[in-house]
């Protein structure tokens, strides 16, 4: 029997597996996915947000805690526990050499990284260089690891303590346990339900799943079933506006459409109906998917003409090029004349000063409903662009609830050697909005905490083990 | 990708092997997340669309170490079936033959493992026959290490210079048709300076992290460029042999046989030795290479370069034990043999690469220090 056992095998799993390892537990990872597909949607991810009170080492300025808590109040709208979320905050500012000390590597910001380079660190090649380098440390410190294991139900006595993992007709017993299987957004099913119908569409048949296509939900939902203290809605998540070609899984960050602060957003009935202009652009992307799902046919047309090419990251897919704004809306098969009409509204709305996409310029629109408050130019220069977007579920919200140890909680009373990590419980700290690199560390926050945890209560920790050297060398 | 972007590229007329390296470079360009490993990706991430003259010189830029294959989230099984070390791989082999001179001998890359057979078999003979003409047989007393009593100097310096001279113009004139392509300006000092550093030191092996490259697995190794270097400064230092042998030689600084403590001797020795473990080292490396790492099908050229270097390096090494030996005069054939026919197809092997790279970094060090033209803002 392991002490240990880990479900799960994305980034906030490994960092429970390792710490539990390095506690002294035996350990036993379960990854539902094959190994190819390893690590959920944190071979998607790229940074880590960190607290940092001084320059260090790949990071620049202050990013002291209170600014860091006040970034992440704004975009949860207040939907945060702030003791945990202060205690991820602070976990963020120490990890970085635990996690060099596993493998991972960190990049000196470079070329168009440099203004986030004051907030987030960067993972050398990105979260699956990350996810390897985990991986090739857990090997290495032999903790077991198996592929293709979906757990699909636990073992659980009544006063909520940990007995087993089912695989199957498999039951897999350990000491204690770690949850770290991520959220539902695989599942398109329970998505559909999330979301219900708007105009009688059902708003999450259009969505695109961003991230892993491993994500079902099934433990989230055998937890919710079972008993455990649940949060959040699960209609939120990490939710932005994706190319609308992009693959039905696994696009990750290629299929990101980057400018829409350069141009109008439209919908199906060639209308506008946010602002575009509001803030800059990592602020406000992920509030797009959100929107996009709002509108009828859940998709969205970002327009821009030729002053805004070398201005975004390029997409991965070639925009709807031409010539004139009529011939775009045909391409597009929105009403031309509708579409040309919104486009000259606007156009005429435009009062230009000096454009600067790096500040929030004084180029705003008068007169116009919504308004374009930053980097209104007319769209007038051809050749037109457009791209068009949908939804793109990234991660999803709804979790378990939990306390600084990370234990399961049912009724609320913490069970004995449960925990959970990652997008199991991510919503405790983020209740709805996003910004970059609050996933990762929150995932290994809580990742570390729950494997610490996790062989506590398979009695193994540091102290206990320097006491059981200390007897055996007769120091004590 | 779309149908679309497809059409585009044909009507820009790239082959299918430049036409995925377009592919895979507007995904990179879309995701960026590699661009601490190597030169390739801020290189890239300085254009928008990539024609053929960018398809080339990224392709040389990059070094096949592997890094970004294995932190792909795009790689194989994911449909967007992203390997960028292997579709740059296919495109260098096109960049030497498009650029070969003579034209009609770019061909040769193409079925490299059977030039070089039919090189090395071609010289071996050649001089094996050179002797028969010259001394009817090829066991003779002992010479004492006499080389020239077999080959006159002046015989050896006019074929070997010959040959070598005629390497070096046609490598230079198809680097020079590289270059020409998309020229980035003149090189500062500075450029020059951190290009040759980059050749030298195989910055780029090194992983951005210092860790090292890829090889079997998504573990990183330095041995790659370890022995890389053994194989590059021993080849360094037999050439400086050599050189300073025919300077001796003509000056009359010393006459054959050198003694083993001479400076041609030293330097050949410890080239020798270099040669010896590099290409070794290297072969075991590629042996148990990743087999997603670079072009499957151009493993015969990489591997026939490095015998041929290993076999150079053994019979140097061997003719210099046995030099006082009956044997001499057969040994030194087979080695004079080896070494033109390593000579004969520097400008159409695998040694090709080094100098294709080295103009390739020298470009990127050009290009870093102009001003982008693209006002691009991450994350």
């Amino acid at each position: 029997m392991f002490d240990v056992l880990i479900i799960g095998g994305g980034n906030a799993a490994l960092c429970a597996a390792l710490m539990a390892r390095e506690q002294g537990a035996s350990v036993l990872l379960l990854e539902s996915a094959p190994r190819e597909w390893r690590g959920g949607n944190s071979q998607h991810t790229r940074n880590l947000r960190c607290m940092h009170d001084a320059p260090q080492d790949v990071l620049i300025e202050t990013y002291p805690e209170e600014e860091y808590w006040q970034d992440l109040l704004k975009v949860t709208g207040g939907l945060t526990d702030e003791k945990l979320a202060r205690l991820t905050i602070r976990a963020s500012a120490t990890c970085r050499d635990w996690m060099r000390s596993h493998g991972v590597h960190f990049q000196a910001p470079i070329s168009g990284t440099l203004h986030v380079a004051r907030t987030n660190a960067f993972f050398m090649g990105g979260g699956k260089a990350l996810v390897n380098a985990y991986y090739r440390s857990a090997e290495k410190l032999g903790i077991s690891i198996r592929y293709n294991a979906a757990v699909d139900a636990l073992d659980i006595d009544n006063d909520g303590r940990f007995l087993a993992a089912r695989i199957g007709t498999e039951r897999i017993e350990a000491r204690s346990c770690v949850l770290a299987s991520g959220g539902f957004e695989s599942n398109r099913e329970w998505l559909r339900e999330a979301w219900g119908q708007i105009n009688g569409e059902w708003v999450a048949d259009n969505f695109l799943i961003r991230g892993t296509r491993f994500n079902m939900g099934v433990l989230l939902k055998f937890m919710r079933d079972a008993g455990a203290d649940m949060i959040g809605d699960p209609s939120q998540s990490h939710c932005v506006a994706i190319d609308a070609r992009a693959p039905l899984y696994d696009g990750g960050i290629c299929t990101r459409i980057d400018c829409v602060s350069l141009g109008v957003m439209l919908n199906k009935n060639a209308q506008r109906f946010y602002d575009e202009g509001e803030d800059f652009w990592p602020k406000r992307y992920a509030i797009w998917g959100r929107l996009v799902a709002l509108q009828p046919g859940q998709i969205g047309y970002s327009v821009i003409d030729s002053k805004a090419i070398g201005r975004f990251m390029p997409p991965v897919f070639p925009g709807t090029k031409a010539n004139t704004l009529h011939e775009l809306g045909l391409l597009l098969g929105l009403d031309p004349v509708a579409f040309v009409h919104t486009i000259e509204e606007y156009n005429a709305a435009c009062r230009v000063g000096t454009f600067d996409h790096g500040i929030l310029d004084d180029c705003h629109t008068e007169g116009l409903t919504p308004a374009k408050t930053h980097w209104a130019q007319p769209i007038d220069q051809a050749p037109f662009y457009a791209y068009a977007l949908r939804p793109g579920i990234t991660f999803t919200y709804l979790g378990l609830k939990v306390d600084e140890r990370a234990t399961v909680h049912f009724d609320g009373k913490p069970s004995a050697n449960l925990f959970v990590a990652g997008e199991m419980m991510a919503g405790n700290v983020l209740g709805k909005g996003y910004t970059a690199g609050v996933g990762m560390a929150i995932g290994t926050a809580f990742g570390r905490i729950a494997g610490t945890e996790a062989a506590n209560a398979a009695g193994f920790s540091r102290q206990k083990k320097n006491n059981q050297e200390k007897v055996r060398n007769g120091d004590a | 990708m779309e149908t679309l972007e497809g059409l585009i590229n044909e009507a820009r007329g790239l082959a299918a092997n430049e036409l995925e390296v377009s592919r895979v470079m507007t995904i990179c360009n879309s995701c960026r997340y590699c661009e601490g490993f190597c030169a390739v990706f801020p290189a890239m991430a300085r254009r928008l669309e990539f024609g053929k003259s960018d398809i080339h010189y990224l392709a040389n830029l990059c070094h096949n170490c592997g890094a970004c294959l294995h932190a792909c989230q795009y790689a194989l099984p994911h449909e967007f079936a992203v390997n960028v070390p292997k579709a740059m791989a296919t495109v260098r082999l096109q960049t030497y033959t498009d650029y070969a001179w003579p034209a009609a001998l770019g061909t040769l890359y193409q079925r490299n493992g059977l030039t070089l057979a039919l090189a090395t078999a071609g010289a071996l003979s050649l001089f094996l026959a050179l002797v028969m003409i010259m001394r009817g047989t090829l066991l003779f007393t002992p010479l004492h290490g006499n080389f020239y009593a077999i080959f006159p100097h002046n015989t050896l310096a006019l074929m070997f210079g010959t040959v070598f001279l005629f390497a070096m113009l046609a490598l230079g004139i198809g680097v020079r048709r590289f270059w020409r392509t998309e020229s980035p300006g003149p090189a500062s000092a500075g450029a020059m300076a951190e290009a040759s550093g980059n050749v030298l030191q195989l910055t780029y092996l090194g992983g951005g992290h210092g860790e090292g490259c890829n090889n079997a697995d998504d573990a990183f190794t330095l041995w790659r460029r370890r022995f890389h270097h053994f194989t590059f400064y021993g080849f360094m230092l037999c050439f400086a042999a050599t050189s300073v042998a025919t300077l001796y030689h003509f000056f009359g600084v010393l006459e054959v046989p050198y003694p083993f403590f001479s400076l041609p001797v030293l330097l050949g020795v410890a080239g020798g030795i270099g040669l010896l473990i590099g290409p070794t080292g290297l072969l075991w490396l590629n042996l148990r290479r990743h087999p997603m790492h670079g072009d499957q099908a151009q493993k015969p050229m990489d591997r026939g370069f490095i015998v041929l270097l290993l076999v150079t390096s053994v019979t140097g090494l061997t003719l210099l034990l046995w030099r006082d030996t009956g044997a001499m005069t057969l040994l030194l054939a087979v080695h004079l043999g080896v070494v033109m026919a390593l000579f004969l197809t520097l400008p159409y092997g695998k040694f090709a690469h080094g100098i294709y790279r080295s103009a390739a970094l020298l470009k990127w060090a050009i290009e870093k220090r102009q001003p982008t033209k693209l006002r691009t803002a991450d994350e």
